[in-house]
């Protein structure tokens, strides 16, 4: 007699992968773009009648259909990219940072506050120098305030750091308020005193966030301290029986993350909108963590994470303006891409089995 | 090397996609127009310049192609990208609806002289002089006068019936912020009513958003709490007017109706109507005729209205009151800021100097009381006239 453990074997059942290799955990993601892109074509054929064609030339449209859209592209994904650098470290510590929005925007805030005060008496390099010391400063005082809180006290990190973007966001409104006195609460551009122009608007930011994805990405590569805070990352105990004093390095990663959000405050305030208002950074602080998730932590990888974000909010904006729909189209177009591709990541961890036809007999 | 081999692959196509894209120039001699809006439909605010874009260049007779719409484009460096997008695709004419659109725009007409660029609300045309930027405004003090005659109507009403006396007629003004553009809403609107009705006296507070159904809400609730029996605002959410009907106060409205949603106090509104001056923009740009700093709409152009009364809530004689009046303003023999019909610190004035050229210092350098008339919206398309008249009593101060 054998009946006692005889289970029917599921028709499918989920099984963890351990060895992926990357060609196909490449094309698993590939797959899950396109298929992701097909969805939206459909979804918006269904829901509006519009042909694919004209569905993904618009969406192509939006990104590269003109030189000037071209730049755009390049020099939103840098701002996007520069976000992400600044909170890869302190995420890869498993410091769990969403409060970039509000270092970006007091980093912001400070070069706004030199061009304003100091823009005129001081000669330009002099100002330049002070934009950059001062946004780097702003960033850095943001985002350490919660990191002395969490290594002292364990206090925690994403409320703390999510609160302080709300401070960050009255502080502008408040100096805003301060310069502008007139029906708008709009701060009029202060072209005169942006950050010196590379044969156009774009290209000085593109630049400085390329040279700092390179520094960054060996920061955390070779450096002893890219070491240090993946070990913190993996285990504080690790760290902590190995030598590392683990305070020292939360503090440490989270004035590099602050200073590096100082620097995204800088080129979007400095060098491309000489101006400064709540939603100047527009939700890219959370964004960014998801840049960074999806590019693994590596910057390299990082610079396709952003781009592809991009890519799709400017394609999908010209979807909306292209055939006149409401603006919510093109977040639900967003949406439906992210999810894909967020959600292919199960098919890379895992693989599903099913169950064989005919069972051998053991 | 396969590797290799398909990545270079991959970077031709795109290259090849790309050029084949951007050699698509879009300047091919038909007529565009472009718009951009601060946000979309879902806004009352934007949705009167959406729906009037549409009305005129239909009417106009311009294909989808020919028209661009630019929606959710916050007051920043994007809406200069988006205009000289907009030029790239070859738009012949920009209008842009938010006032902090205007510095972007001043921008991009500065670089694209061949470009008209026009700017509802904004200031600084008649002082910059370039001949390819013009602001655009309506004198919808007008409008909210002749709403305010309605709110008058309405108040005799409840007079006469007993249910206040003439000293308790006394209106609430739910204001966004204490500015020109504001203050000559409410004085207007104070002056229709007190037109009809001497013995008007009005509170007005201010929020402090443009948009805020929480703050709004709470400023109505309290402005009838001190004793105020029929509101108006100036703010674009639906909190001042929700408040209303559940308090059973009357309400004027502005930039639309809220006939369906309340029914029993709903009274009157006053709006811009947009499409006159899209069709000037449109056909002036088209036959490339010149266009002033400054287009002024009114009661003539017929970019003011005053529309969807509810006959429900409206006093008698309402509709005849407001034709009677909208006739001589039309007319020029009635003027709403007529100084003999309000006085400042009990005096009446004579000279005013408003500050018509906004130089970023707040004073005020243009004489804008002409034979005993303060010219509103003469010197410039946007609202000036700032003065605290008599029988209105600002709570923030």
């Amino acid at each position: 007699m054998k009946t006692a453990t005889h289970h029917r074997e599921p028709l499918v059942h989920i099984v963890k992968r351990t060895d992926i290799s990357t060609k196909k955990a490449v094309l698993i993601r590939a797959i899950a773009v396109i298929v992701s892109l097909l969805f939206s074509a459909l979804l918006v054929f269904v829901l509006k009648g519009i042909n694919p064609i004209q569905f993904f030339t618009a969406l192509f449209e939006g990104a590269f259909g003109t030189s000037r859209r071209i730049w755009i592209l390049l020099q939103k994904t840098a701002v996007l990219l520069c976000i992400s650098l600044a909170v890869t470290p302190a995420f890869k510590m498993r410091f769990w940072n969403t409060g970039a929005e509000g270092q970006v925007l007091v980093g912001g805030l400070a070069t706004c506050a030199c061009m304003y005060y100091l823009g005129g008496a001081l000669p330009l390099p002099l100002l330049y120098l002070l934009m950059i010391v001062s946004s780097i400063v702003a960033g850095i005082i943001w985002a350490v305030i919660p990191a002395i809180f969490k290594a002292k006290w364990n206090t925690n990190e994403t409320l703390f750091t999510l609160m302080m973007n709300y401070v960050a966001t009255f502080l502008v409104s408040f100096f805003i308020n301060t310069w502008v006195t007139s029906g708008s609460g709009t701060l009029a551009p202060m072209s005169q005193y942006g950050l010196p122009r590379i044969l156009n608007n774009w290209l000085l930011n593109i630049i400085i966030v390329a040279v700092l994805t390179v520094a960054v990405y060996i920061y955390l590569r070779f450096s002893k301290q890219g070491y240090e805070i993946s070990v913190v990352g993996e285990s504080e105990n690790t760290a902590r029986y190995i030598g590392i004093n683990v305070k020292k390095v939360i503090i440490r990663t989270l004035i590099v993350s602050g200073a590096l959000c100082g620097v995204a405050g800088l080129i979007l305030v400095g060098g491309t909108n000489h101006t400064i208002a709540t939603d100047t950074v527009g939700g890219q602080g959370f964004t960014a963590i998801m840049v960074s998730w999806l590019g693994k932590f590596n910057p390299l990888f990082m610079v396709l994470t952003s781009f592809l974000v991009i890519f799709l909010e400017v394609g999908a904006n010209q979807i909306s303006n292209a055939f006149k729909m409401n603006s919510s189209i093109s977040d639900i177009i967003t949406a439906v891409i992210l999810f894909f591709i967020i959600g292919c990541e199960f098919f890379i961890n895992y693989k599903i089995m099913f169950r064989k036809a005919a069972k051998e007999d053991k | 090397m396969k590797k290799l081999l398909s990545l270079i692959l991959a970077a031709v196509m795109m290259f090849g996609c790309v050029s084949v894209l951007s050699s698509c120039d879009s300047d091919d001699g038909v007529f565009k127009v472009g718009f951009i809006f601060l946000h979309d439909e879902t806004s009352t605010y934007d949705k009167n310049f959406i729906d009037a874009a549409l009305e005129a260049t239909e009417k106009l007779g311009l294909d989808e192609s020919q028209v661009i719409f630019k929606k959710e484009i916050p007051e920043g460096a994007a809406c200069y990208d988006e205009a000289v997008d907009l030029v790239d695709q070859g738009c012949d004419v920009i209008f842009a609806d938010s006032f902090g659109h205007e510095e972007w725009m001043i921008k991009a007409a500065k670089e694209f002289p061949d470009v008209e660029f026009c700017h509802a609300t904004g200031v600084k045309a008649h002082t910059e002089k370039l001949p390819n930027y013009h602001n655009a405004f309506a004198s919808i003090y007008e409008g909210r006068y002749l709403a305010g005659i309605a709110a008058g109507m309405k108040l005799n009403e409840m007079i006469t019936s007993g249910d206040i006396t003439a000293e308790e007629a006394v209106m609430g003004y739910v204001g966004a912020f204490p500015y020109a553009e504001v203050i000559s809403g409410y004085s207007s609107f104070y002056l229709g009513a007190k037109s009809v009705c001497p013995s008007v006296t009005m509170l007005v507070d201010f929020t402090g958003s443009w948009y805020s159904p929480e703050g709004e809400a709470n400023t109505a609730n309290a402005l009838i709490d001190k004793g105020a029996v029929l509101i108006s605002q100036h703010a674009d959410s639906m909190g001042a007017p929700g408040v209303c009907e559940t308090r059973n106060v009357p309400n004027v409205f502005y930039n639309g109706t809220t006939i369906s949603t309340c029914p029993n106090t709903y009274l009157i509104a006053s709006r811009i109507n947009w499409a006159p001056f899209f069709e000037y923009m449109i056909t002036s740009t088209q036959n490339e005729t010149d266009m002033p700093y400054d287009w002024f709409g009114s009661l003539n152009t017929d970019s003011v209205k005053v529309v969807d009364m509810n006959t429900a809530v409206a006093a008698e004689g309402t509709k005849e009151a407001i034709d009677t009046a909208m006739a001589e303003l039309k007319a020029g023999t009635r003027h709403v800021f007529d100084t003999n019909n309000f006085t400042v610190g009990g005096e009446k004035v004579t000279t005013y100097l408003a500050d018509v050229d906004d130089a970023g210092d707040y004073v005020g350098e243009t004489e804008v009381i002409e034979n005993g008339v303060f010219y509103e919206s003469k010197h410039r398309s946007a609202p000036y006239f700032d003065l605290p008249i008599d029988g209105i009593t600002r709570l923030d101060k």
